[in-house]
């Protein structure tokens, strides 16, 4: 009998269901969820409340999937950086091939329940984002270019556009914009983390702007981007979906953001290291309430619309 | 010394199944809500399949 208890003791280790909603990177799917919610929110026409609702929860669902297959084919990265060596897949609570299977199943999952509950061009739209953000980012640009960032940024840009196509079937100036904000806004949001986590990218090889090519041009990058970013924002307030309440948060916030990118870019790597990072990390924490605000500004006038105030 | 009943591992295989039913019993609420929803609304519940359907093409067409 006691052989049996050993042998059970020396087995590897068995995940549990939450190392399986880890891989899902349930954080991102958290902006993801709320993006495509105010995509899907704004766009003109209607779904039944229970058809957004699975809509929403599918996007998220191939969001998480997603996650699975990054942190599957990117185990190898992950288990160097400090800030993702604790994943299910690097720490080795949930195997590899494990990872792969539950990211092509969820996928396969995701996008045809999407066909199901919404359209065709949404469905398809999904199933791009996945493959982008895998075959595009993951596998080919992350390791090859410092612009993975930039080209990357595209992934996380789709599902406001997905919530949009689950509604109206296609794409407007409207679901553009507001991609053309979420890819505008990444390449400065996470250049300002890579400046202050920059042994962590150093370490895993990663060819980050900060690596190739200094941390001069990495600033210069930020503003150059923030500045392209500001006229995205004031634009979609004057769009269709836009109002009082996005006008004034896109001007306020990109104010804000630009006066922070220009700080940055005044900064020198001298100046940064003596107060530990401390603009780089405000603007970086800046940069969230950022996407959120404007997002939540667009509920804000959809609701005022709906409301009949405006 | 007896059979332990219940190791450590048995917790999380445990909580693993316990995971997994639930979420499919979630899906199967979804799918069957999505259906409820469609039926309803009276949406094209038949298509195309190996025979043609006269009744399915628009006007003016297939005559």
């Amino acid at each position: 009998m006691a052989e049996i208890s050993v042998n059970i003791a020396e087995r590897e280790y068995e995940p549990t269901f939450g190392d399986y909603v880890a891989l899902l990177k349930p954080r991102v799917m958290s902006l993801v969820v709320f993006t495509a919610l105010v995509g899907l929110v704004v766009a003109p026409g209607g779904l039944h409340p229970f058809e957004a609702f699975a809509a929403i929860l599918f996007i998220a669902l191939g969001a998480g999937a997603s996650g699975a297959l990054n942190m599957w084919y990117d185990a190898d990265i992950d288990a160097v950086m400090r800030r993702t060596a604790k994943r299910p897949v690097p720490s080795g609570r949930v195997e590899p091939g494990e990872a792969l299977a539950i990211g092509v199943g969820l996928s396969g999952i995701a996008v045809v329940m999407m066909a199901l509950a919404t359209n065709l061009f949404a469905a398809g739209l999904l199933a791009f984002t996945i493959f982008f953000y895998i075959a595009i980012y993951t596998m080919w640009l992350k390791r090859w270019t410092p612009q993975n960032i930039v080209i990357g940024g595209a992934a996380g840009a789709f599902p406001p556009m997905i919530g949009w196509a689950a509604v109206t079937g296609g794409v407007s100036v409207e679901s553009a914009l507001m991609f053309a904000l979420i890819f505008m806004w990444t390449p400065p949001h996470f250049w300002a983390l890579a400046l202050f986590m920059k042994s962590d990218y150093d370490d895993a090889g990663v060819p980050m702007l900060t690596v190739t090519h200094g941390r001069r041009a990495t600033r210069r990058h930020i503003l150059a981007y923030t500045a392209l970013l500001a006229p995205v924002g004031v634009w979609l307030a004057l769009t269709s979906v836009g109002g009082p309440a996005t006008l004034v948060v896109a001007v306020a916030l990109n104010l804000w953001f630009l006066k922070g990118a220009v700080y940055i870019w005044r900064r020198s790597e001298a100046d940064a290291e003596a107060d530990k990072y401390k603009v780089e990390k405000a603007f970086f924490r800046f940069s969230l309430l950022y996407l959120f605000a404007h997002f939540g500004a667009l509920l804000v006038d959809a609701a005022l619309r709906f409301g009949g105030a405006i | 010394m007896g059979l332990k009943a219940t190791h450590e591992i048995h917790q999380r295989r445990f909580s693993r199944n316990v995971g997994v039913a639930l979420t499919l019993v979630f899906l199967i609420a979804v799918v069957f809500g999505l259906t409820v929803v469609k039926v309803q609304r009276g949406d094209s519940m038949q298509a195309f399949d190996h025979a043609p359907r006269m009744e399915m093409v628009p006007a003016g067409e297939g005559q």
